[in-house]
């Protein structure tokens, strides 16, 4: 049995395209958290997705007959999150961008700017289609960054060991586009002048939490302690407190740790920060912090650019004070959700 | 960026026409002169066990000798497969693509492979490889993972590459299991799909049993090869088992120059199967010579069996994070041999180097604490 349709005053309607498990996810933050955006629509291929039956019982109008549908309907929405491909988003980009809606990229198509909140956001407000990169973009970019505001950084590599379990079947079959966009990335919105991004798969069970390793080579003084040190430190701590405003199980493992120069390294020294990232069980279990930061990040997004837009204040709902879960939250992921979703862990 | 799905119906089939000679001289064991194909992987393996410092004069020297004992796939590559150069696996000294030219322009008869990892190398890698002439593509997976690399093997086939599967960590899956994966690999364009060994912890009937479970999957398909490791001096012993039940491909490296305590050693290997009867093309003679007198002398430290090394057996952990261990052990205080336990109870797998530092400043930390327990601070 279907709720009423979503339609709360004041609210701005926003489109879901790919109801796979970033789609899921993301339909559940927007719905809980933002007193802005109100997801309407949800919009798939697949007449038998999980993804659109859930949509459907909770409000939404949802449709397996794709982007031709939504675009057909006599109130189009404000903005629209593709959670779909690469390929399907370089498709419907331009149509997205014809009827005005805002659009925000979950695919490694990178149609439009590169955006991770806490660096750049500021400066795409205007922009009419963003690209989240990847997850382990978002969980890592910020810390080049913060290190690279400090000092400069020749080389930037980043390591995101994910759990099996959340890496869905779009990721797999393309796993070098998480692997380039996110070196791309590390360096057009960290500030390394190199990037370099690894991403491995583990299966173990009870499933590994997100965990991303950051390595950048700094100036050789920057390796001993000091005034640089400090400064470094304390750039990476304030990052780490401005990541956790949308994504609260963002922390640093460890104190960062910094290794001497050395000369494998070309003279250069080294920082290595250690994060883990818990999910916040919206609709995915807790350790694919990877799907979950990247829809917070993408949610928070949305929320800022579409307050932006009418000039009002933004509001996020980051307490725990939050009611229930609309719905049962997931104890894994479900696989059968993710055959139509390709997004970038 | 494009998306680069690959279905397996896209991949070509190879057009090239051979003749029934060609066939059965390529072919081990399908008749011809040899019974199965040793692949050599001291300028790969070997990598890790010389964090990564090989230089083009012993690249070409050990190709050169590999070559004239007629071993017919040499395997040059970082340790960590191609693009493995970094910060979490070591900098190579010599870019890995200089070192793949100057081999093939060493080898008179050996093709030479690459190895690589889906999720550190790229596509673009392989092409790169290929361009310096590298044959055979190597594609290495967790042992669950065989679908992060259906790609590759896709476009090694278009290349025209001649493509073998890796399947690390084997004694992470069962057999069902295994010859799951190696079906992904094979229905993807893998020609052949090994059993890797990557931690040593196999213990003889363990191959056996997962060679013949990938062998009844694939049939005639592909072949079946055997990556062993001495963790637990079971290298040569799981080689002699895998041939019994269908592998024909074994890999070796010369003085078992490997990570953890090493690799099967390719000259012990040839010394065994022609014992057996078992023709393999190697000249023993020539092959002893290769490992006497052209390895030998640049090893800085020969692999072998210590207590780090066999708790990567018994642990079942992946053999290159043997060094790393034991940097971190020196830097934070900690033994090797317990941060490399940890790392096993945690299930960490290849490629998770970094997560040994977090181990080591674990330990570090409950060093300490245990220390201020012990004076009676609490």
């Amino acid at each position: 049995m279907s709720t009423a349709p979503r339609r709360t005053p004041g609210k701005v309607g926003a489109a879901i395209v790919g109801p796979g498990n970033i789609g899921s996810d993301l339909m559940f933050k927007l719905i809980r958290r933002s007193e802005i955006i109100e997801p309407r629509w949800m919009v798939g291929v697949d007449p038998t997705s999980d993804g659109l039956a859930r949509a459907k019982r909770l409000g939404l109008e949802a449709s397996a007959d794709g982007v031709d549908w939504l675009l057909a309907q006599d109130e189009l929405p404000d903005i629209v999150f593709e959670c779909t491909s690469a390929k399907a988003h370089e498709a419907n980009a331009p149509r997205y961008a014809e009827a005005g809606i805002l659009a925000v990229d979950l695919t490694p198509a990178a149609i439009g700017p590169y955006l991770c909140p806490p660096i750049n956001l500021e400066f795409n407000l205007d922009a009419l289609n963003v690209n989240m990169i990847t997850c382990g973009g978002q969980a890592t970019i910020p810390m080049v960054h913060a290190v690279s505001s400090v000092v400069d950084v020749p080389y930037a590599e980043i390591v995101a060991s994910v759990s099996s379990r959340s890496a869905g079947p779009g990721t797999r079959a393309n796993i070098d586009e998480f692997t380039e966009t996110t070196a791309d990335a590390v360096s057009k919105v960290g500030g390394a002048a190199t990037g370099r991004a690894i991403i491995i798969l583990n299966p173990v069970e009870p499933p590994l939490m997100m965990r991303n390793s950051v390595f950048c080579a700094v100036p050789p003084e920057a390796g001993e302690p000091g005034d640089l040190q400090d400064r470094i430190l304390e750039s990476i701590h304030a990052m780490e407190a401005t990541v956790q405003e949308y994504v609260p199980g963002y922390h640093l493992r460890a104190t960062p740790q910094f290794d001497h120069a050395r000369d494998t390294w070309k003279g250069m020294a080294r920082v290595f920060v250690p994060i883990e990232v818990r999910g916040r069980g919206d609709y995915l279990p807790d350790y694919a912090g990877n799907l979950d930061i990247i829809t917070a990040a993408a949610a928070r997004v949305g929320d800022l650019m579409m307050a932006h837009k009418l000039g009002v204040d933004p509001t996020w709902k980051s307490s725990t004070a939050l009611g229930e879960s609309p719905d049962t939250v997931a104890t894994s992921v479900p696989t059968a959700a993710g055959t139509d979703e390709k997004a970038g862990v | 960026m494009g998306d680069m799905t690959i279905t397996p119906d896209q991949v070509p089939t190879v057009t090239e026409q051979l003749t029934e000679t060609d066939v059965r001289d390529l072919t081990p064991g399908g008749g011809g002169p040899t019974d199965l194909r040793i692949t050599d992987s001291t300028l790969r393996d070997g990598s890790h066990a010389m964090s990564h410092q090989f230089t083009e004069e012993q690249v070409r020297g050990v190709v050169h000798a590999l070559d004239a004992a007629g071993v017919q796939v040499i395997e040059v590559s970082h340790g960590d497969g191609l693009g493995g150069s970094t910060f979490n696996y070591g900098f190579s000294l010599v870019d890995e693509f200089q070192l793949i030219r100057a081999a093939v322009d060493e080898a008179t008869q050996a093709k030479i492979a690459i190895l690589m990892l889906p999720g550190l190398g790229t596509v673009h890698h392989l092409k790169k490889a290929h361009a310096c002439g590298a044959q055979v593509a190597r594609i290495a997976t967790h042992c669950t993972e065989a679908d992060v690399s259906i790609q590759h093997f896709g476009e090694a086939r278009r290349l025209g590459m001649e493509t073998v599967g890796f399947l690390m960590l084997s004694h992470r899956a069962s057999p069902a299991k295994l010859a799951e994966q190696a079906r992904i690999m094979v229905d993807a364009g893998a020609q052949c799909v090994y059993v890797v060994d990557s931690a040593g912890a196999l213990v003889l009937t363990d191959a056996q049993e997962r060679i013949a479970a990938v062998l009844a999957e694939v049939g005639d398909q592909a072949q079946v090869g055997f990556h062993g490791h001495q963790n637990l001096s079971m290298g040569i012993a799981n080689s002699v088992l895998a041939y019994q039940a269908g592998a024909k491909q074994i890999d070796g490296a010369l003085c078992a120059l490997g990570a953890g305590a090493g690799n099967s050693p390719t000259e012990v290997l040839a010394a065994t199967f022609e014992r057996m009867g078992i023709r393999t093309g190697v000249d023993l003679g020539e092959v002893l010579s290769a490992a006497e007198d052209v390895v030998r002398p640049f090893i800085p430290r020969l692999p072998w069996m210590d207590r780090a090394s066999i708790t990567q057996g018994y642990a079942g952990v992946y053999s290159s994070f043997l060094l790393h261990a034991e940097r971190a052990a020196e830097r934070y205080g900690v033994p090797a041999h317990e941060i490399l336990q940890r790392v096993g109870e945690a299930g960490y797998v290849g490629g998770q180097e970094d997560m040994i530092i977090d181990i080591a400043l674990q330990l570090a930390e409950e060093r300490e604490l245990g220390d201020l327990a012990a004076v009676g601070v609490r």
